[in-house]
């Protein structure tokens, strides 16, 4: 396919977002937004044990509080069994996905719910929690990933053995995974190396933080159709798997994709819709769940922490010969932590001929962790990044010139399995040397990191309508819910192929019964795969509106032209009728063949990979060991930006929650196996006032998979921050710093261990 | 218990509603009055996503009681515009693509227009102090500064950027 990079005249600028002004009204309904007549409350009551038995649940006192309607249990959901299927950015078994949602027999986490019910208002419903009698018999617990990997830890389920493990275990273990990916021959790489360093890193579980807690609003009614009303990364999603879980087919349920208030990969999995289906079914009332933020915080999903070793073997001259990894990820309570892709993107980057990289997937009494923008590749780049540092200080290389002489090129053949193409990481790389950051010295008493990154991209399942309306106005549909202005996006590739101006085009998502099946938002693929959707209907489209042309001038249709959004008569009959625009021809549609629109359903292939390079100056309180990020610059290769603010908001939001992992954010437990920190002011996500502007430069490799050439931005900038500011502060401050995140305390402790 | 009658001023409406007395501002204007605009994140005055002002001081709804309204002048995101014309914070918001998912917006739109009736020349060090109440894990704070400051200079009248 080839791209279109030239006579571009929407694609490239910046116009307002069609859905902007609802959202700086108030006026944008999201999840918790809807509220319909004889509606109840849900709410959950959840587990205070890191590990219990549940041995019994008297729901009686609570079902005979006045106001209550319905109250459930795991015992009126089906017993569903395992059953694995790789949905939207990683593997999923539904069976734990069940038991997730409503703990049967143990509870797994603190958090974990047990119970639900439904009542006439908030109040009455927190009231009836406290009258749920539940009986546990309290298990020994495990937090700590390593922890769960020993020998005699307390094992979360029986029925677990490692998997890829050989010889085949015998006995139940937390350890659900191993994988394991080879490329030449490492250790006699390592023979060859003339320097070798080696590290050993940890990071802690994060939060998305999205602001908006999980809501929904679900209705059963009596001939068993249900309606949902739910925020999400994917309304399709929340339908198959309720479907699954409670054994309904899924032409009975329809979801309505409400705005979402972010999801960042949190919003991929479902926590509430079941339950409050099976509420609203036993109560014959719709039943709204919304989770407060200390829910968000125990019940759902954070990605995984983790321990990392890293080997990297050169020569004298900076070529990288061989590299090594071993990478032990928490996966919560039930399998699933993002390993995969934490062992393929460290060393992505690199052109190093002797890989071996060794992973677990490791089960705790933790929340079981969900996607968390580029799952997996900011805590093994962590690593790599912060060890390709210290090699480059060991060989007295410049940090950029290390990655210079190592960076995947197109033809590289990754130790995964695939081979580079299309990438843009040299052009990144120049980009950063040529960038008046890198070339300004560093301010006394400042220090500059440098740290790169990878994400593979996405593409999948999308569909979308272009619709000429009766004035000659156009609606486009997709399926695909807008976190960040994906409306705009798609609405101007759609301007663009049919020459119109964007103000007559205007975009919708449209609920699971009104388009084609589409995949999550996720993984950085809407623009890239529903805007190949978008784009092939509007084409559809515009070949139609020639076709209809030529029936009104009765002359061939390979004799009419399309240009800025006008049919001319073209070649021998050039001139010989005035042009007609989409009004003039949507006014014959009636005559022509009825109403003018297209639907185009894709797999879309070929998501280009992305690359990044990240430049951050730090200062370095010694007293407090507070840091200070001075100055951020982020480049990044994002093939074609359709709508370029947009594009620099996904960099600049993806290194800030990059800067909180670094800095500030953790999940604190006690010693009984509880989150002591669960809220806004104890998990300290970046403020206004904690990061500086973020400089997002834009370098355009096109992606030729894609009709503009665009690649996924959303996930590569989450990447580099940690790496980026351990080697600023390690050049500041004069200490290593290899575990996240490195908070006052840390610091502080680290700078007098240095003396 | 019965509930409370109060009688308060919002966005310029006289309004009367019913609530309990435990019932937070948020909670009221919610469910209550039915102005969904202000949002919950949090419900611990740690987001700044429920951001209302109350006699022109910027309070966050989830921390106020219903009843605290009473006889007070209560503006919500709601009524930061002149029916359709835009306040320039919220036009600057649209212009700089200040938003990704939009929830925390409304927090913001009011928090910041709190800050311009306040000082209306800023540096951007006050404004992100001004701001650091309210929480938006998009955009990073780059755009929402700018358009913040590119507001200010507008409404001083300053065309240049």
């Amino acid at each position: 396919m080839n791209y279109i990079d030239s006579g571009l005249k929407v694609v490239g600028t910046r116009p307002i977002r069609p859905d902007g002004v609802d959202k700086v009204t108030g006026r944008a309904v999201f999840a918790a937004d809807t509220r319909v007549a004889g509606m109840l409350w849900g709410k959950i009551l959840r587990s205070p044990h890191a590990h219990a038995r549940i041995v019994k649940i008297d729901t009686s006192k609570a079902e005979a509080l006045p106001g209550v309607k319905s109250v459930c249990t795991a015992a009126d959901f089906p017993d569903i069994p395992s059953e694995e299927a790789f949905v939207g950015e990683g593997p999923m078994n539904f069976r734990d996905l069940s038991l997730n949602i409503m703990a049967r027999g143990k509870a797994l986490y603190e958090g974990h719910a047990v119970a639900a019910v439904a009542a006439t208002t908030p109040a009455i419903a927190g009231e009836a929690l406290g009258l749920i009698d539940v009986q546990y018999e309290v298990l020994p617990f495990v937090i700590d990933v390593e922890d769960a990997m020993k020998d005699g830890a307390p094992i979360l389920h029986d029925d677990m053995f490692t998997q890829g493990a050989d010889p085949k275990p015998t006995k139940p273990s937390n350890i659900a995974k191993v994988v394991k990916f080879k490329k030449g021959d490492a250790n006699a790489g390592f023979k060859d190396a003339e320097v070798i360093v080696e590290g050993r890193y940890t990071t802690k579980p994060v939060h998305q933080g999205y602001i908006e807690p999980h809501a929904c609003l679900a209705s059963y009614n009596a001939d068993g159709q249900v309606n949902i009303h739910a925020s999400s990364q994917g309304h399709f999603m929340i339908r198959a798997y309720t479907a699954k879980l409670l054994g309904i087919d899924m032409a009975s349920i329809r979801v309505n994709p409400a705005e979402i208030g972010g999801g960042f990969g949190g919003k991929t999995l479902i926590y509430l819709e079941p339950v409050a289906v099976v509420l609203s079914r036993k109560a014959g009332k719709p039943v709204k769940i919304q989770m407060t933020r200390e829910e968000v915080f125990r019940g759902s999903g954070p990605t995984s922490g983790a321990a990392i070793e890293v080997k990297i073997g050169a020569k004298k001259d900076g070529t990288i010969v061989a590299a090594q990894q071993v990478l032990k990820f928490q996966a919560g309570a039930f399998p699933g932590s993002p390993i995969g892709p934490g062992c393929m993107c460290g060393f992505a980057l690199y052109d190093i001929p002797n890989v071996d990289v060794l992973g677990y997937d490791v089960v705790s009494n933790r929340p079981k962790v969900a996607a968390y923008r580029a799952p997996g590749a900011p805590i093994t780049s962590f690593a790599v990044e912060s060890l390709l540092d210290e090699l480059a200080d060991k060989l007295g290389i410049d940090p950029l010139a290390l990655r210079e002489k190592n960076a995947a090129k197109n033809d590289t053949k990754t130790h995964y399995g695939p081979t580079h193409q299309n990438i843009g990481f040299e052009a990144v790389l120049a980009a950063t040397r040529s960038h008046p950051h890198w070339k300004t010295p560093v301010k006394p008493g400042q220090g500059r990191g440098l740290a790169c990154g990878f994400w593979f991209n996405i593409g999948g399942e999308s569909t979308a309508t272009v619709h000429v309306n009766e004035d000659g106005s156009v609606t486009v549909a997709t399926g695909s819910p807008d976190i960040g202005g994906s409306r705009a996006s798609m609405g101007m590739m759609v301007a663009e192929v049919l020459g119109v101006d964007i103000s007559r085009v205007r975009t919708t998502v449209a609920d699971t019964a009104s388009i084609g099946f589409t995949h999550l938002t996720g993984g950085s693929r809407v623009t890239f795969a529903t805007g190949m959707a978008a784009t092939q209907a509007a084409e559809k489209v515009r070949d139609d509106l020639k076709k209809r042309a030529a029936q009104i001038w009765e002359i061939p249709v390979d004799a009419v032209e399309w240009k800025d959004g006008k049919a001319y008569p073209a070649g021998s009959n050039a001139g010989a009728f005035e042009p007609l625009d989409l009004e003039a021809i949507a006014l014959k549609a009636a005559r022509t063949g009825g109403p003018i629109n297209a639907e185009v359903s894709v797999n879309a292939q070929g998501a280009g990979a992305g690359f990044g390079a990240h430049i951050c100056d730090v200062s370095v309180d010694k007293e407090t060991g507070h840091v200070t990020i001075e100055r951020y610059t982020a480049v990044q290769d994002v093939g074609k930006a359709i709508h370029p603010s947009y594009v620099e908001g996904q960099i600049q939001g993806g290194a800030a929650q990059g800067i909180g992992w670094a800095l500030n954010e953790e999940y604190i437990y006690n010693d009984k196996g509880q989150l002591e920190n669960p809220g806004f002011l104890d998990y300290r996500c970046p403020v206004a006032s904690d990061v500086p502007m973020i400089e997002a430069v834009l370098v355009e490799v096109p992606n030729p998979r894609h009709p503009f050439g665009v690649r996924g931005v959303g996930e590569v900038p989450i990447v580099p921050p940690m790496a980026a500011i351990a080697n600023a502060i390690r050049d500041a401050a004069g200490v290593r710093m290899p575990d996240l995140p490195m908070s006052p305390p840390r610091l502080r402790a680290a700078l007098d261990q240095a003396g | 218990m019965a509930k409370q009658y109060v009688l308060t001023t919002i966005n310029g409406e006289t309004t009367e509603f019913l609530c309990e007395t435990q019932q937070t501002m948020l909670d009221v204007l919610r469910d209550v009055v039915g102005l969904t605009g202000s949002k919950e994140g949090c419900a611990s005055g740690d987001c700044g996503a429920c951001s209302i002002l109350v006699d022109g001081r910027l309070v966050c709804s989830c921390l106020m009681l219903g009843v605290e309204a009473e006889g007070k002048t209560i503006t919500t995101v709601e009524g930061i515009a002149e029916g359709e014309k835009l306040h320039p914070v919220q036009q600057k918001f649209l212009e700089h693509a200040a938003l990704q998912c939009g929830f925390c917006t409304p927090g913001f739109i009011v928090a910041a227009k709190a800050l311009l009736d306040e000082n209306p020349n800023p540096t951007e060090t006050e404004a992100r102090y001004w701001l650091a109440g309210n929480l938006c894990r998009c955009t990073g704070y780059d755009k929402i500064i700018r358009a913040v400051m590119d507001a200010a200079a507008e409404m001083r009248g300053e065309t240049a950027r």
